[in-house]
């Protein structure tokens, strides 16, 4: 390209006026190795800009997807699930200061009913006492048969001695 | 935005952010830890990502508004960001270390230049965006634009005749 040509562009560059096309003509210009001495410091400009657009960068980009808060609230809503169910487990167990009044004495009456039954089954045990009486007594018979058994015994001795 | 269509529109433009970020922080490692933040943000926002109609763009002014807020914090804690790549500037025996020592003289040059320059050399002159593309990523118009490229351009070139002239050679 005339050198003419070249400084009517760089002066245009430095104006700031250049269009990407004619930058892209005078990159191409600096990239040879010779040029007039005066237009050396536009070289290492442009030789500059041409070796910083080489440089990549080397690193990973660390992309995680989202999915970690969503376990997050999970294990919230575990917790919150867990300590719901202690509450109304213990809420069950509670005393009689929660019932109702009508509960209450439905409550009251089935105790006494109960009690009822109970003082029943007692006399029905003491009542049982009479039999076991019974039975020492007859056992004392028992006992006084056995004399009898005797008495005959020695009866019929007397029976074969007189025979 | 599904996840496939994030690796294709999204993942290809992690070198320019890189860049971006590289120019403004400076530090490798710094540049680095920002380009990983900043597709986190973009990933974590895919859904949304959809809705703009230049997701180049919007990645752009994101990585500029994230790297602005980066240097203001480390301005504020007054602290000074370790740069570890330096090249050592004192052998330039050949022509090519040369070369390579001179273009490092432009990456110093344009350190000094003020943060809103430095972002729109870095998208006009080193990524090729046209004007409309860099009036979105830094809100200003265009002539604006032009004339604080044509102020920065012209900045390194001085400096870097007078680096030439009275600092190496």
């Amino acid at each position: 390209m005339v050198l003419n040509s070249i400084e009517r562009l760089l002066e245009k560059y430095d104006n700031g006026e250049t269009s990407l096309r004619e930058e892209a003509q005078l990159k191409a210009y600096f990239a040879q190795e010779d040029v007039p001495p005066h237009l050396e410091s536009y070289k290492v400009m442009f030789q500059y800009f041409d070796a910083t657009k080489q440089e990549q960068f080397t690193k990973d980009v660390p992309l995680k997807p989202k999915k970690y808060q969503l376990y997050r609230w999970i294990s919230v809503a575990a917790v919150a699930v867990l300590m719901v169910s202690v509450y109304l487990l213990t809420d069950t167990k509670q005393g009689l200061e929660s019932l109702s009044h009508d509960e209450l004495m439905a409550y009251n009456q089935t105790v006494e009913a109960l009690n009822l039954v109970s003082t029943k089954f007692n006399k029905g045990a003491s009542s049982l006492n009479a039999l076991s009486l019974v039975s020492q007594n007859l056992e004392k018979g028992v006992e006084s048969m056995n004399y009898v058994g005797e008495f005959s015994e020695t009866t019929n001795k007397i029976f074969n001695l007189s025979n | 935005m599904t996840q496939s269509d994030f690796v294709h529109i999204v993942m290809p433009l992690k070198d320019k952010v890189f860049r971006l970020a590289k120019r403004l922080l400076v530090s490798r490692e710094e540049a680095e830890d920002a380009t990983q933040e900043i597709f986190v943000k973009l990933w974590n926002n895919k859904q949304k990502m959809a809705e703009y109609k230049n997701i180049e763009a919007f990645s752009m002014t994101m990585t500029k508004n994230f790297c602005l807020d980066r240097l203001k914090s480390k301005q504020a804690q007054n602290l000074k960001i370790v740069h570890s790549n330096y090249q050592d500037h004192n052998v330039a025996l050949q022509r090519e270390v040369e070369v390579r020592d001179s273009m490092s003289w432009v990456s110093k040059i344009m350190e000094e230049l003020p943060e809103q320059q430095q972002i729109i050399i870095q998208l006009r002159d080193i990524e090729g965006y046209e004007f409309s593309e860099i009036a979105k990523v830094v809100d200003m118009n265009e002539t604006a634009i032009r004339v604080a490229l044509s102020r920065a351009r012209k900045t390194i070139r001085e400096k870097l005749t007078h680096t030439h002239s009275y600092g190496i050679k």
